[in-house]
């Protein structure tokens, strides 16, 4: 199958505009026949939901949580980019979109991010109409900050709760809709399959996880709004319950899978502390406005941070970034951390972390606000003291999480932090309008692969989120249900359903057959760790190989060997699990397939044969200039598709920060 | 590397269903680091059932960094454990000591019915959000953002309020099983903001209404949701909510 982009022709600037104009409508008494389903109830979902439902669309909602406000936007942290301009710093649709196609380092479509960059301003609007409480000057205007990979200031936020409070603002639009009877909402719902006829999407099967009962659900069009696959390494950033299963159905029933090996690795989590750990901590980027990353300039130095002299410290980022310093992106921070643990710099009692300094910023604060307060002959502890008030405003809740898990106090000393994995970029291929090579089937939010390239900008994950679902599908989804008008709605006693679950129904059995001696846990962490070690920050031919065929051994080990207790018709969170896990085994087997096919590094993917001396990531643009669409064939058996990416706008440079 | 060394005595309530009596059981658990976080203590004893080839307990999880609010355990009689201001998923072993007895329950409100073991079902929630808990504004209606300033200490007070994460803390914590706190942080939220305005009468009487139909208790102002809330929510919200309710139905010709 030929991949057709649809991006509209003419000018990069008008062609939003123009498709918008043009593209097919569907009028209000058709609108009221026509059902859509939404899985997934995060920023892309809700708010696609709400939308589409506002528009006069059945919607059915499905969400695996016991509510839709828990989807795992909910824990977004440091905010959400705009090209407003509020700060009068030389903004711009132009430069949030050169700046987000630059720190994708050239792998994502121009179209896409400059209608990102366009419609970003408008979420803002909603938002605040919403009753989302953004942080303020004392103006009562909205307040700024900024963000890794940029030289503006055109990140909004809601303390370190940004993610928090958009959620609420479109869960609460979403359960306005839910109250009016235009949206019917399936919660402790899980997608199991997609139910495809003549090759068209018509609907899904989903587990009532409360009872365990299989449903069928017809529809017109089916979106997929269910977030990202982190959990393939185990350890990640993202919720417990965060899974690929939706998106690998569908990709198994002929959806391409785009970009599955860009990963993106977060530079600022809490380090791991032991064996038992479920899943690691964020610590917001945001702080990077302000706190400063060193290690000691002397390997396995073993004295306490406060005892390290400011002369024998490396600021290291600043050393070797100058013009973008702390807040360079994300893929780089990451990389700079890991090759200065890996030299032997690193810190704490694993050694596998590096400090995350506020002295500075507390005594800079400080003298700020005693200018403020008009005091002279201040003490140098009542500095500290109002230095310290302005960052617990700024990052209070961010710092009490931080001594929360580690048991130790940020503002006295350093906080301690390494990489961890937290986005991926990668997901299902979808054209300009969000649809999946399978009509009727859309991909929204981080869930598809089309607007961060080879690495993500902080705070569009959100911006993505929401433009996906507010203001983009609401057009896009008219251009295929005008021609969907006639179809009536198709009984789920159709023989595709009956097919379908019983597929899903017999691998459920399956599971629960097995009985083997270990739990899906311990498959989950020896996957996670394989996915790490080998297809992780850094990854190389040899190791690639090794990963696949130990991925392969280990599925076939599950497959025989796990255990899954309880039935099929109960709740069974272990249940839920041991499918979640076997369709992780099968994506990192692909992800592994991916990055190996991928002879050069760009953002997040970085080839340890393809870097420049001073060991930056070395892309490759003639040769790999595409983004790789995979289809599955046959268990173990994928086949590459190549969406050439053509820049007309952008001259392709080597990324540089420095 | 931490590996533990406390030994804990876990009495956990199971529960099979909502229709079954539910009852105490008692698990010894070693090797436990105070590193570990409450959850990762049970994700430990889980993995110990499933070997044993029994039962795992049931319990609600999900982001395991305080945020999502689907964590609802009640631990030594409290929500959320011994610690203030923080959820289950962050409250860590070092807050325990070796050899202590943990007794471990689910909310108990008739409104949260028990799914099995520690898991309930908080739909309730969702429908009193669905009453009222929300500015009527359709995507695409929305002026530029800036156009409405707000003071920057009322944007403050709504936010706060707005960090209610919808656990049911407050619920499981008050003799009654009242749901005001949350009810009320929902809807002053909006009430301090100047987009919430045109709604705040008709939202406070929804709002009440759906919480009353779905059997939460009344408030009698004893605080324990307060003392309890993992977020710090305050009662005044309270005191808020029941003037808007007030006057809402005094001056009921608002509606027409």
């Amino acid at each position: 199958m030929a991949l057709e982009s649809k991006i509209p022709a003419g000018n990069l600037a008008e062609k939003w505009s123009t498709y918008r104009s043009t593209v097919p409508l569907v009028n209000p008494s058709n609108k009221r026949n026509m059902e859509i389903i939404v899985v997934g109830t995060g920023l892309a979902g809700a708010s696609a939901a709400a939308s589409l439902a506002e528009l006069g669309y059945k919607v059915k909602a499905f969400c695996f949580q016991d509510s839709p406000r828990r989807a795992h936007s909910i824990a977004a942290q440091g905010g959400i980019n705009a090209a407003k301009n509020y700060q009068n710093d030389g903004d711009s649709i132009y430069r949030l979109f050169y700046d987000t196609i630059k720190g994708g380092d050239y792998r994502a479509r121009e179209a896409n991010v400059y209608r990102l960059a366009e419609v970003s301003g408008n979420i803002i609007d909603q938002c605040v109409a919403q009753g989302v409480p953004f942080a303020r000057e004392y103006g009562g205007l909205l307040s700024n900050r900024s963000f890794g990979g940029t030289q503006v200031q055109r990140t909004f936020y809601a303390a370190g709760q940004t993610g928090q409070q958009l959620l609420l603002g479109a869960y609460s639009a979403l359960q306005r809709q839910v109250g009016i009877g235009n949206v019917t909402m399936h919660t402790r719902h899980e997608m199991l399959d997609v139910v495809t006829i003549d090759g068209v999407c018509r609907g899904i099967i989903a587990r009532d996880l409360k009872t365990g009962k299989l449903e069928r659900h017809f529809a017109n069009a089916v979106l997929l709004c269910t977030g990202g696959y982190g959990n393939v390494f185990y350890l990640s950033t993202n919720a417990m319950g965060s899974n690929v299963t939706a998106a690998w159905k569908a990709h198994k029933r002929g959806a391409y899978f785009g970009n599955p090996c860009f990963t993106q690795i977060h530079p600022t989590c809490i380090p791991v502390s032991g064996d038992h750990q479920s899943k690691l901590t964020l610590m917001s980027e945001s702080l990077r406005n302000d706190g400063r990353i060193w290690v000691p300039m002397k390997q396995n130095d073993n004295r306490h941070a406060v005892q390290i002299p400011e002369e024998e410290r490396d600021y290291y980022l600043e050393r070797r970034y100058p013009a973008f310093g702390n807040l360079v992106p994300r893929d780089i921070a990451s990389r700079a951390a890991k090759e200065r643990c890996d030299a032997g710099y690193g810190v704490g009692a694993s050694k596998m972390a590096v400090y995350l300094d506020y002295a500075e910023a507390i005594e800079r604060y400080g003298k700020t606000e005693a200018n403020k307060q008009g005091l002279s002959d201040v003490s140098k502890e009542k500095i500290t003291e109002l230095g310290k008030a302005v960052i617990k405003e700024k990052y209070g809740n961010l710092f009490d999480m931080y001594q929360q898990i580690t048991g130790e106090n940020p503002y006295e000393v350093p906080m301690r932090i390494y990489p961890a994995v937290h986005y991926t970029m990668g997901g299902l291929w979808v054209d300009y309008e969000l649809m999946t090579n399978v009509k009727g089937l859309y991909a929204l939010g981080e869930a598809n692969f089309s607007d961060h390239g080879a690495n993500r900008l902080g705070a569009s994950a959100l911006m993505q989120g929401l433009a996906d679902g507010y203001f983009v599908i609401p057009y896009t989804i008219g251009s295929y249900l005008a021609k969907d008008i006639k179809t009536k709605p198709i009984s789920t006693d159709h023989e595709a359903f009956e097919k379908t679950e019983k597929e899903v129904h017999s691998r459920l059995k399956k599971l629960l057959a097995i009985q083997g001696t270990k739990s899906v846990d311990h498959y989950h962490k020896r996957l996670g760790k394989i996915m790490w070690d080998k297809c992780g920050m850094a990854r190389n031919e040899q190791g690639l190989k090794e990963a696949i065929t130990e991925i392969q051994a280990l599925k076939k080990e599950f497959w025989e060997n796990v255990r899954v207790p309880g039935g099929l018709y109960e709740f069974n969170p272990e249940l839920e699990k041991a499918g979640r896990v076997a369709d992780f085994i099968e994506l990192g087997e692909l992800m592994c397939h991916d990055a190996l096919q991928r002879n050069e590094s760009c953002g997040g993917h970085f080839r340890e044969e393809y870097q420049t001396p001073e060991g930056e990531a070395m892309r490759d643009d003639e040769n790999f200039a595409y983004v790789s669409a995979w289809e599955y064939k046959a268990d173990s058996e994928f086949v590459l598709h190549k969406e050439a990416l053509e820049y007309e706008n952008i001259k392709i440079t080597q990324r540089s920060y420095k | 590397m931490s590996t533990g060394n406390m030994k804990l005595t876990l009495k956990i309530w199971r529960q099979k269903n909502n229709n079954e009596r539910g009852r105490f059981e008692t698990y010894p658990i070693d090797g436990i680091s105070p590193d570990m976080s409450f959850l990762e203590m049970i994700d430990v004893l889980n993995e110990q059932l499933i070997n044993e080839g029994k039962d795992p307990v049931a319990f609600d999880h999900d982001c395991r960094e305080g945020i999502c609010g689907m964590c609802s355990m009640y631990i030594n009689g409290r929500p959320h454990g011994p610690k203030q201001g923080v959820t289950t998923c962050q409250l860590h072993m070092r807050s325990f000591k070796t050899g202590d007895t943990v007794v471990i329950e689910p909310w108990r409100a008739a409104a949260f019915p028990v799914i099995k073991d520690l898991a309930v079902d908080r739909s309730s929630f969702d429908r009193i959000m669905a009453s009222g808990g929300f500015v009527s504004v359709n995507t695409g209606n929305a002026q530029d953002a800036n156009s409405i300033p707000i003071p920057k200490t009322d944007a403050d007070e709504a936010f706060a309020a707005a960090a209610c994460i919808g656990c049911g803390a407050c619920v499981a914590a008050c003799k009654n099983a009242s749901a005001m706190l949350f009810v009320s942080a929902k809807a002053s939220q909006l009430a301090l903001l100047p987009q919430g305005q045109p709604e705040r009468s008709r939202r406070a009487k929804a709002m009440v209404a759906q919480m009353d139909k779905e059997g939460f208790g009344s408030c009698t102002n004893t605080g324990a949701c307060e003392a309890e809330c993992p977020k710090g929510i305050s009662i005044s919200n309270i005191a808020r909510l029941n003037r808007d309710f007030l006057s809402a139905s005094f001056f009921a010709q608002e509606e027409a």
